[in-house]
């Protein structure tokens, strides 16, 4: 399935930030979903920000125009504060992206165990991660630091907890 | 004197008074004329003086035979005066009490005052020349003969006469001209420094000039027409509010600011409503010649519009760019328009806009700013330049 573009990515003044504050509100907004579907689209977690600035997210080749530098700055603050981005470093050139945030994540893992009435077994992280049995869920094949994230999200909640075993990490959901 | 004839100082069917003045003695060029002190009237035909004692002495002459009038002011011991200079006497003039005289002007003493008015109202009747639209039903009779562009004169009165055939000229020259507009443009600059015609005067040679042109076409566009038209009527202030004419400081910004108003009202509304200061400071130092006008100064008027409840104002958009704009001309409007021209061309510079519109760019493009800054437009600024488009967000 290809990724389907908002209406905004061909419409040109959407890679000029907009100077008008209501105007611009908008915009970030328009940026910040069209940046988190793509990411989600192509299982993105990781982003570099020199090239994201070329690839097609922000970089419209057909309507040649290209969200400058800056802007893309301010597209990733914008993501930062609404908690679906972390900076990877201080120079703010990498960063994580997270299009579901951990608890969400942590949501969709509880939700998978309790329909297979896995409540209170153990399994690896690699288990849930690439095992066969959550082959087709959402959740497989996300990263480890994400999966790991997630699971401590549920842990605070109480519904599982991490233990530590001789060749890796494991949790039991509860 | 000897352009008076003897009147029965009734008014004939078309004719009306005007005003009269007690207290006029008449003068036959510098000297006292033999008649006594007597009443003189102002009608839309005639200047007609009777004797205040014996009503039976009466004399006229007809408006037409006046060339121009001038004020005399008084001094110590006599009396504030008009001075009018005649076109010689015309031959089938009926007689009067003066058989012949060696001068062509009379003058009016005023010794009840009254000059100011009368001399107000003498001019305006000139400028109306009512005595042509409405003839009266007894011909009066028109010292304009054939025989009068021949007559030899020397001092003001020959001065006097070579401007009436150079402005004749003038009017032979605009006909000629058509054969070629360039020319035309030279010869009208010429009048313009050489005859100071009166203004109205002046807006009804530059309509028949435009509508002379209209009748020729074919070569020429309707925008030139416009724009010569503009031209001539841009031409001459009679009368500029000087720092001479009305001492420094706020009167005097005071009635520049009441000038302004009424000389930019025209082009304001040619224009769209709305024209850069530096547009407005070119036209009216063009227009007032050689009483040049400093920036400072015209900013000062044009700051006076509001407190004097003039339709004109000053703007100053955010950018520092300062316009004067028609006061009927709303924000509101001017975004609407601005947002209805970019929705239907999909996006616009600023450029184009102002082809669009006949507006300077600089202006095209603070409209265009204002409409982005209340959220109807948004930009894209790229390598092509800044383009405005419909805010779809």
């Amino acid at each position: 399935m290809s990724f389907e573009w908002p209406w905004q990515y061909n419409f040109p003044p959407f890679f000029t930030l907009q100077p008008n504050v209501d105007t611009r509100q908008k915009q970030l907004a328009a940026w910040c979903s069209l940046a988190l579907s793509y990411c989600r689209h192509h299982k993105l977690y990781t982003l570099d920000v020199m090239e994201a600035q070329e690839s097609p997210v922000f970089n419209n080749k057909k309507i040649e125009r290209k969200l400058s530098m800056e802007a893309i700055q301010v597209v990733f603050e914008e993501l930062r504060k609404k908690g679906n981005l972390e900076w990877l470093d201080k120079n703010k050139s990498r960063c994580l992206v997270m299009w579901r945030r951990p608890e969400e994540w942590g949501k969709l893992i509880y939700q998978w165990v309790s329909k297979n009435g896995m409540v209170n077994s153990v399994f690896t992280l690699y288990e849930l991660s690439n095992g066969d049995d959550t082959e087709g869920e959402e959740f497989h094949g996300l990263e480890d630091w994400m999966l790991l994230r997630s699971l401590q999200a549920l842990q605070t909640e109480g519904k599982a907890e991490i233990i530590t075993m001789d060749d890796g990490k494991g949790v039991k959901f509860f | 004197m000897d352009r008076f004839s003897w009147s029965n100082g009734l008014l004939e069917i078309n004719e009306t008074l005007v005003i009269q003045q007690r207290g006029v003695r008449l003068y036959d060029g510098d000297d006292k004329a033999k008649l006594d002190v007597g009443v003189a009237l102002l009608s839309t035909h005639r200047l007609i003086w009777r004797d205040v004692k014996n009503h039976e002495c009466c004399i006229a002459m007809p408006l037409s035979q006046i060339v121009f009038f001038e004020e005399q002011a008084a001094g110590i011991g006599k009396s504030a005066k008009i001075v009018i200079h005649l076109h010689p006497v015309p031959a089938n003039k009926e007689p009067g009490p003066y058989q012949h005289s060696k001068v062509s002007y009379i003058k009016l003493s005023f010794k009840e005052h009254g000059q100011i008015e009368f001399y107000r109202r003498l001019t305006e009747e000139m400028n109306q020349k009512r005595w042509e639209s409405t003839p009266v039903s007894q011909p009066i009779h028109t010292g304009t003969g054939s025989q009068a562009g021949k007559t030899r004169a020397v001092g003001i009165v020959g001065i006097e006469r070579k401007i009436e055939e150079r402005r004749k000229e003038t009017d032979k020259n605009i006909s000629e001209a058509f054969e070629d507009l360039s020319k035309l443009m030279v010869k009208v600059k010429n009048a313009v420094v050489f005859i100071h015609f009166p203004a109205k005067e002046m807006v009804e040679l530059s309509r028949s000039i435009a509508n002379k042109i209209k009748d020729k076409q074919g070569d020429i566009t309707e925008d030139e027409t416009i724009r010569f038209k503009s031209y001539l009527l841009s031409m001459g202030i009679a009368n500029p509010v000087t720092r001479e004419t009305h001492g420094s400081g706020t009167h005097y910004h005071m009635q520049l600011a009441k000038q302004l108003g009424d000389m930019l009202q025209a082009p304001l509304e040619e224009r769209g409503g709305m024209m850069a200061l530096t547009e407005v400071y070119c036209l009216v130092n063009r227009a007032r010649g050689m009483e040049l006008l400093s920036p400072e100064d015209l900013v000062n008027a044009c700051k006076m519009f509001e407190s004097l409840k003039l339709p004109l104002r000053l703007r100053v958009f955010d950018s520092g760019v300062m316009v004067v704009q028609l006061q009927s001309h709303s924000e509101e409007e001017m975004i609407a328009s601005a947002l209805d021209n970019v929705s239907e061309k999909g996006s616009l510079t600023a450029e184009e806009f102002a082809k669009l519109l006949g507006l300077s760019v600089l202006l095209s493009k603070e409209r265009l700013l204002l409409a982005e800054k209340m959220g109807h437009l948004c930009r894209d600024d790229s390598v092509e330049g800044l383009r405005f488009y419909p805010n779809l967000f």
